[in-house]
């Protein structure tokens, strides 16, 4: 049967041409605009180049907001991936403690995060805060207003408590979908408990893992409302992350160019990171020898 | 490789069963032989499962008592019984090679390396799996990741028995005959007691040394193939072994005379006299046509409804009194318009409440 060239088809990915475009490709392209452009006000815009780039890139002020980042980040994805899987496996697979155990966990994810950065910034105060209350008064001098470490510590304890249960969840997700057979298989070969986890569970909860890790990843990574509420950035520089500082940039200061520019090599940071997570972890565990070949 | 003794066993998944119909599992006992392959066939919710989860300690049976040779193992864990199995759904540990999933069972009991270098190069040339012995499990085929399983059960020499949990289910049609023989093979060569887990007919008799029948929670037959075709000891296995199943017909018995249809047979055995339900069966292969009004006694008389040809034999679907009554003829008889079938009184096994009554000469 012969078949007519037509490219009428195109027609139907339209909407979703149309659709994307007011969401993302336009807002993205503003930001692409501004951060090559230089403006005084009244609409009145001359053309930049790379300059607020260069500025960006070579700034200290950058580069101590993002190793803060990248810090922030790899401690909450070294707490809350283990402590996830931890909690996960000590979940009950079936009966009445599992609506429970579920309810329990997905409580935190239901809260907005101004609330939780409101909740933990009066929880620590040690006036009328519970635990900074008790810190006080058992000789603990903790103050996170004025303190680094401890600004750094109600932060990162604030994310933990708010976000491992999403670990937990999807971990948990992972762990139920593996079929019974498999334990009793390992029981037959006299596998342990850590061969169990190790060669049963850890490579069923892979997929999740990655999810999970990429998810952790992206949203601490663009961490602002708790440190926002709770430290404000503070106290000096020492809790300003990248996000904070481009808000401080762009509203604070009204640069509108190097926000820009910051924005987008933020953007493609991310970008790049998820990347390397996503391919690192969809690789291990790939078959290194499709060809076969004997012992 | 032990010899397997169900000493009055029974299970009900009810904490206290009190009548028969409690127990998913009816009192069974009886021994299997070491080295023997078993085939437990049965529709779906028969227990055949129960039976299997009980040998594999998986179940601990409410009554009585499991041997392996001399030693109960009735309340040791699976780990403990040193058997292994083969479930419904392949199961390989992903992430490892062929070899090490070979491997794995015999490194968790702490075997020197260079016997588990020799034992599982010896299972791979047994499943014709040597080529992709360096391959992740995760990428092969469902029948060789069944084989894996098998392997790890076939490189621990002293299992006591190797279970199959209908084992074939997931395999493609092409493959399922060439997986059967080679496990037939492998049994024949190394002689471990295998126990086999089917609904399918045709995997259990052509598995099996002896296939055990079960229904509604009841071993009903232990016999070979061929007993199971010739004398069916409940009309269950009539109905199961067999396609099309034997024909049964409510009939009258006394002494040695059946009436069945209208017509009076003399059968060559005589019989108790019956209260309940009386059964005449009989195995389409053994039931010959013949024109209307004759043959011996007039024959039977039967309404041919439909003649499925299948190539060697024809099939002939006919209604005797309302009941089905089927024939298999040989390729190129001729089906009479008006045909009435005839019988061998020999080949008519009676049945009391679904059970054989053998009679006396």
């Amino acid at each position: 049967m012969d078949k007519t060239p037509n490219n009428k088809a195109w027609f139907m990915v339209l909407p979703v041409v149309v659709l994307v475009a007011i969401t993302a490709i336009i807002p993205l392209m503003t930001v692409v605009n501004y951060s090559v452009q230089d403006t005084f006000g009244q609409n009145q815009f001359f053309w930049a180049g790379t300059v607020w780039f260069e500025e960006v890139l070579a700034s200290e002020r950058f580069h101590d907001a993002l190793l803060r980042n990248l810090a922030f980040s790899g401690i909450i994805l070294a707490i809350e991936i283990p402590l996830g899987i931890a909690v996960a496996l000590a979940m009950p697979r079936k009966g009445l403690w599992v609506p429970v155990c579920l309810i329990l966990m997905a409580l935190p994810l239901l809260i907005p995060w101004n609330v939780v950065g409101t909740i933990w910034q009066v929880f620590g105060r040690a006036d009328i805060g519970l635990l900074g209350y008790f810190l006080a008064s058992i000789g603990v001098d903790y103050n996170y207003a004025q303190n680094a470490f401890d600004a750094w510590a109600t932060v990162i304890v604030m994310d933990v408590w708010h976000w491992t249960s999403l670990v937990v969840l999807l971990c948990y997700a992972g762990l139920v979908s593996i079929p019974e057979a498999y334990y009793q298989a390992a029981r037959i070969d006299g596998a342990s408990r850590w061969k169990v986890f190790r060669y049963i569970q850890l490579p069923k909860m892979n997929r999740v893992l990655l999810i999970a890790v990429l998810l952790r990843f992206m949203d601490s990574f663009m961490i602002y409302t708790e440190p926002f509420v709770v430290t404000g950035g503070g106290p000096g520089n020492s809790t300003t992350f990248l996000s904070i500082d481009l808000v401080k940039l762009a509203i604070g200061q009204f640069d509108l160019g190097p926000a820009a520019a910051m924005s987008l090599i933020y953007f493609l940071i991310i970008l790049l990171l998820s990347w390397v997570f996503y391919t690192v972890m969809t690789n291990y565990g790939a078959d290194k020898n499709p060809a076969g070949g004997g012992q | 490789m032990a010899k397997i003794t169900l000493d009055k066993i029974a299970h009900s998944y009810l904490p206290y069963p009190k009548t028969d119909a409690d127990f998913a599992l009816k009192e069974i006992d009886h021994v299997w032989e070491d080295g023997g392959a078993y085939a437990l066939l049965g529709p779906s919710g028969c227990g055949k499962t129960t039976l299997l989860n009980i040998i594999s300690g998986l179940l601990v049976p409410s009554l009585g008592n499991l041997l392996f040779d001399k030693q109960d193992v009735t309340h040791l864990a699976p780990e403990q019984r040193n058997i292994a199995e083969v479930f419904q759904f392949p199961v390989v540990y992903d992430t490892m090679t062929v070899a090490e999933n070979l491997a794995f069972p015999l490194v968790n009991r702490r075997i020197p390396r260079d016997e588990i270098t020799k034992r599982v190069s010896a299972a791979l040339d047994m499943l014709d799996l040597t080529d992709k012995a360096n391959r992740k499990a995760q990428g092969l085929t469902a029948d060789e990741k069944q084989k894996i399983s098998l392997g790890r059960g076939l490189v621990r020499y002293d299992v006591n028995a190797i279970l199959f949990d209908e084992p074939l289910t997931v395999i493609d049609p092409h493959m399922k005959w060439q997986l059967r023989t080679e496990l037939k093979a492998l049994h024949r060569r190394f002689g471990h007691t295998m126990i086999y887990v089917t609904h399918d007919q045709t995997e259990a008799l052509t598995f099996a040394d002896k296939v055990v029948v079960m229904y509604e929670g009841e071993v009903v037959q232990i016999g070979t193939p061929e007993e199971l075709f010739d004398d069916p000891a409940h009309t269950f296995v009539g109905y199961f072994i067999g396609s099309p199943g034997m024909n049964v017909l409510p009939c009258d018995v006394a002494g040695d005379k059946l009436t069945l249809g209208g017509r009076e047979i003399t059968l060559g055995r005589r019989y108790p006299k019956m209260s309940g339900k009386t059964e005449v069966g009989v195995r389409p292969e053994f039931v010959r046509l013949a024109p209307a009004g004759q043959g011996a006694a007039g024959g039977l008389p039967i309404t041919v409804t439909a003649v499925e040809d299948i190539g060697r034999f024809k099939i002939v679907r006919a209604q005797l009194q309302g009941h089905s009554f089927d024939a298999v003829l040989p390729e190129g008889s001729e089906v009479p318009a008006e045909a009435s079938a005839v019988v061998d009184p020999a080949r008519l096994k009676i049945y009391h409440d679904s059970h054989l009554v053998r009679g006396t000469a």
